[in-house]
C-alpha cells in the first residue's frame, strides 16, 4: 500500500490547456525571453497565447519574416542562446528560408516555429499551405511537423536541444493550426538532453591529442587558424592561453573574428580572399597548421589543391563530417573546441617563435605600405574611403562596440580595420553572404546586449534589401546605430566586373532614394557626410546620440578592396594591387 | 574512378528521414540506382540500402553527411566485393503460354526461377539473383510475351562480422555524453 501511495505522489501534475498555450509555456521554460516573428492565419492561436504571456515573453514584430530570422541570428550570436522565430504558414514560412540557410552555414542556433494549415487540410493545396518541412529540409539541422497538441512539448524540447548542441544550427517546428487549438493534458515540461541516434559531442581521443601536441611541440613554423568554433564553444580563456603558451601566430576567419583581440601581439590578422597579406602567404610556408573550429571555406583556402601542401594539418573540429571535407587533416582532433584546447594545453610546451613572427611583420609592412596607409589616410583630394570611416569609428568607440556587417566591400573593410577589443563583438553573414543581413541582425544583437553599443555597418545595396526593418527601430526605439557606407554601387560586384569582366558594369549602378528622408519617415535621426572635414565630428555625434541614428557617408565610388586572392588562385598568389 | 557502392543506413523510423538522406545525393548530382527501406533486426530502427555509382572519395564524404543527420544512427558503405547481395524480380506471363508450349517451362527451369502464383489468366514467376541474372531471364522471356515486370532494389549483407546491435549500443552510449 505504501508503495502505491509513493507512486501516486510521484505522478506528475497535469494541466489542461491548448497546444498553443503549451507551446508558449515550453518556450518560457526553455528560457526564451525575446522572440521575433510575424503573425498570420495559421499561427494565430500561438499569437493569442502570447497575448496572455506578455509579461513573461517579449515578441518583436519584424516587418518581414526574413528580418525575424536575421534578428534571431543576431540575438543568438551575441547571447549564446537559441534565437527564436515565429511565422505563419505559406509565404510566412517560405520567407524564413534565407535565414535558415544562413544559420545553417554559419552554425547559428535557431528555432523557427511555423503555423501550418489544419491537419485534415494538409495536401489539399489549402490557402497558405506550403510543404515547409520538405522545403526547409536542406537548410535545417532538423525539422518536424506536429499534428497533435500532446506532441508539442517533446518536439520543442528536441528542437532546442538539437539547435544548441554539437555544431549548432537551425531547426524548424511546423505545427498545424488544429494542434494549436486542441486541448490536451500536459505534464510539467522537461528539457531534452539526449537523443539516442545523435552524438553531438564526440569523445576526445587521447591519441589524437598526443599526436597533435607532438606536432605542435616540434614545429618550427606553426600557424593557428581560428574560426567560429572558438566563439561557439565559449573557449575564450582556453584559446587565449593556448596561443600565448605556445607563442604561435594566429589568424582568423571572418566567423572567428573577435575571439582574440585585434591588438593581441599574436593576432596576425585575417585569412582568405580579402584577408591580410602575411597570413595568406605564410599559410603556404608554415610547417604545422592548427585549424581551430573552422571549416576551410573556399573563401579562406583559395585553390585548395595548392593550399598548405607543405604543412602537417591539425584540425580541431566538433563535426566529423568536416574532417577531410575540404582539406585533409593529418591529425583530426574531434571534439568541442573548449575541451580540446583545454586538454591540449596540458600537453604543449611553452614556446616562442620570434623568427617566424618576424616573417609576418615583414609581409605586414608591405601590406601596410601598399594598401593600409592609403586606405586609412587617403590624399586630401580623394573622396572619403570606407577604411578611414571605420578607423574613426574604431578609435572613437575604443574598439568596444558590437559590429554587425552586411555583405560586400564594407563588410571586408569593417572587419579588416575595426580593432575589436572585446570577445564576441562581430556579427556577420559569413557562409551564405546574405545581403540585407545587417540591419535585422543588429536589432537582434541589441536585444541580446542592451548595454553594449551596436553598430550596423551596411552598404547602400544591402540596406535596401531589408530596409523595412527600420520599422522595428521606430516601434521599439531599439538603439541601433546604422553606418551606411554609400558608394552608389553594388561595390563588390562592380569590383569584380572591373577586374574580371573588362569593366563592363552591368546592373551595379545604384539609383538610390534619399536615405535621410526614409530615416525621417521612421522617426530616426540622421546625417549625411560628404566631406572629410566633417567626418570625425559626425562620428562623435553618431556614437554619442541617444537612440538609433543613421550616419550616411558618401565614399569613393570606385575603390577596390585589396589585398585580394582572385578566384582560382592560391593563397600565396594574393595580390596587393 | 567511378564504381558501384552499396550504402547501408540505419535510421529512426520517422517521417521525412528518407527525404533528408536522398537530398544528400541530389545535392551532389548523384543518381540513386536502387533503394530499399525496411525495418532492421532492431525493432523500430529502419535500414536503407542504397546503390549508387561514384568515387570512393565522394562516397566517404556522403556517408559522413548522412551520419550527421540527427535521426541516423550509422551509415556504412561497401564495394560489391565486400557484401553479399541480391535482388528479386517478378514476371507476369499469360498462363496459356505455359500450358501450350514447353519453352517457357524450360527457361524457368534453366534459371532456377519459381512459380509464385498461377491464375487462369496469368502466372507470376519469381527470380532472385544479381541484376544481370534477373535481366537475362527477362530477355529470354520477353519474346514469349511478358505482361508485367518488376525488379526490387538491392538488399545486401556485409561480410564483416560485427553486428549492428553493437554499433547501436555504441551510438546510444555516446549520445549520453
Amino acid at each position: 500500500m505504501e508503495e502505491v501511495a509513493t507512486k501516486s505522489q510521484k505522478k506528475k501534475a497535469k494541466t489542461t490547456m491548448s497546444g498553443a498555450a503549451a507551446l508558449v509555456n515550453c518556450l518560457i521554460r526553455e528560457g526564451v525571453e525575446t522572440l521575433f516573428g510575424y503573425p498570420g492565419g495559421a499561427i494565430m492561436p500561438v499569437y493569442d497565447a502570447l497575448f496572455d504571456q506578455k509579461e513573461n515573453i517579449k515578441h518583436i514584430m519584424t516587418r518581414h519574416e526574413q528580418g525575424a530570422t536575421h534578428a534571431a541570428q543576431g540575438f543568438a550570436r551575441i547571447s549564446g542562446k537559441v534565437g527564436v522565430c515565429l511565422a505563419t504558414s505559406g509565404p510566412g514560412a517560405t520567407n524564413l528560408i534565407t535565414g535558415l540557410a544562413d544559420a545553417q552555414l554559419d552554425s547559428t542556433p535557431m528555432v523557427c516555429i511555423t503555423g501550418q494549415v489544419p491537419g485534415k487540410m494538409i495536401g489539399s493545396d489549402a490557402f497558405q499551405e506550403t510543404d515547409i518541412v520538405s522545403i526547409s529540409m536542406a537548410v535545417t539541422k532538423w525539422n518536424i511537423q506536429v499534428t497533435k497538441a500532446k506532441d508539442i512539448p517533446n518536439a520543442v524540447a528536441k528542437a532546442f536541444y538539437i539547435a544548441r548542441s554539437g555544431k549548432p544550427g537551425p531547426v524548424l517546428v511546423d505545427i498545424t493550426k488544429d494542434a494549436q487549438f486542441e486541448l490536451a493534458e500536459f505534464e510539467e515540461y522537461e528539457t531534452c538532453d539526449q537523443i539516442r541516434s545523435y552524438v553531438p559531442n564526440p569523445k576526445l581521443s587521447e591519441k589524437a591529442l598526443n599526436d597533435a601536441a607532438e606536432l605542435i611541440n616540434q614545429a618550427k613554423k606553426p600557424f593557428i587558424l581560428f574560426g567560429h568554433g572558438v566563439l561557439l564553444s565559449n573557449a575564450k580563456e582556453e584559446f587565449k592561453v593556448f596561443v600565448e603558451k605556445t607563442g604561435i601566430p594566429a589568424a582568423w576567419t571572418i566567423m572567428g573574428l573577435s575571439a582574440l583581440p585585434t591588438s593581441h601581439p599574436l593576432n596576425v590578422g585575417m585569412l582568405g580572399m580579402h584577408g591580410n597579406y602575411a597570413p595568406n602567404i605564410l599559410t603556404n610556408e608554415c610547417d604545422v597548421l592548427i585549424a581551430v573550429g573552422m571549416r576551410f571555406d573556399d573563401r579562406v583556402t583559395g585553390d585548395v589543391s595548392r593550399y598548405a601542401k607543405q604543412a602537417k594539418v591539425i584540425h580541431l573540429e566538433i563535426d566529423p563530417a568536416e574532417i577531410n571535407k575540404n582539406v585533409e587533416a593529418d591529425v583530426p582532433v574531434l571534439g568541442n573546441c573548449k575541451e580540446s584546447l583545454a586538454a591540449l594545453l596540458k600537453k604543449v610546451n611553452e614556446n616562442q617563435h620570434d623568427q617566424w613572427l618576424t616573417r609576418f611583420k615583414e609581409l605586414n609592412a608591405q601590406e601596410e605600405e601598399k594598401v593600409i596607409l592609403g586606405e586609412l589616410n587617403p590624399p586630401a583630394d580623394e573622396p572619403i574611403s570606407m577604411g578611414e570611416v571605420i578607423k574613426h569609428i574604431s578609435t572613437i568607440s575604443r574598439g568596444t562596440a558590437i559590429i554587425v556587417t552586411d555583405v560586400g566591400q564594407h563588410q571586408m573593410v569593417a572587419q579588416r580595420y575595426y580593432k575589436y577589443a572585446n570577445w564576441k563583438s562581430n556579427v556577420t553573414s559569413g557562409g551564405l553572404g546574405t545581403m540585407g543581413f545587417a540591419l535585422p541582425a543588429a536589432i537582434g544583437a541589441k536585444f541580446a546586449a542592451p548595454h553594449r553599443q551596436v553598430i550596423a555597418v551596411i552598404g547602400d545595396g544591402g540596406f535596401q534589401m531589408t530596409i523595412q526593418e527600420l520599422g522595428v527601430i521606430f516601434e521599439t526605439k531599439v538603439d541601433v546605430k546604422i553606418l551606411l557606407l554609400n558608394n552608389e554601387y553594388l561595390g563588390m560586384v562592380r569590383q569584380w566586373q572591373h577586374m574580371f569582366f573588362e569593366k563592363r558594369y552591368s546592373s551595379v549602378d545604384m539609383v538610390n532614394p534619399d536615405f535621410q528622408m526614409i530615416a525621417k519617415g521612421y522617426g530616426i535621426e540622421s546625417e549625411k557626410v560628404t566631406e572629410r572635414e566633417k567626418l570625425e565630428d559626425s562620428i562623435h555625434k553618431f556614437l554619442s546620440h541617444e537612440g538609433s541614428y543613421l550616419l550616411e557617408v558618401m565614399v569613393g565610388k570606385e575603390n577596390n578592396i585589396f589585398p585580394m586572392i582572385p578566384t582560382g588562385a592560391s593563397v600565396s598568389e594574393i595580390r596587393l594591387e | 574512378m567511378k564504381e558501384q557502392f552499396t550504402l547501408s543506413i540505419y535510421t529512426e523510423n520517422l517521417i521525412g528521414i528518407l527525404h533528408r538522406v536522398t537530398t544528400i545525393f541530389t545535392r551532389r548530382h548523384i543518381n540513386i540506382e536502387s533503394i530499399t527501406a525496411s525495418e532492421s533486426e532492431v525493432k523500430d530502427i529502419h535500414r536503407y540500402t542504397i546503390v549508387v555509382s561514384s568515387t570512393e572519395e565522394k562516397i566517404k564524404k556522403i556517408v559522413k553527411q548522412i551520419e550527421k543527420q540527427v535521426d541516423v544512427f550509422k551509415a556504412f558503405y561497401h564495394k560489391n566485393e565486400g557484401i553479399v547481395y541480391q535482388e528479386m524480380a517478378l514476371y507476369k506471363m499469360p498462363t496459356k503460354l505455359l500450358s501450350q508450349t514447353r519453352e517457357v517451362e524450360y527457361i524457368v527451369r534453366k534459371h532456377h526461377a519459381r512459380l509464385l502464383a498461377v491464375e487462369p489468366d496469368f502466372t507470376i514467376i519469381e527470380k532472385t539473383g544479381f541484376k544481370e541474372e534477373t535481366q537475362e531471364l527477362f530477355e529470354q522471356l520477353k519474346p514469349h510475351g511478358i505482361l508485367e515486370f518488376v525488379r526490387s532494389g538491392r538488399i545486401s549483407i556485409s561480410k564483416p562480422m560485427k553486428e549492428f546491435q553493437e554499433y547501436f549500443t555504441e551510438v546510444e552510449e555516446a549520445s549520453k555524453l
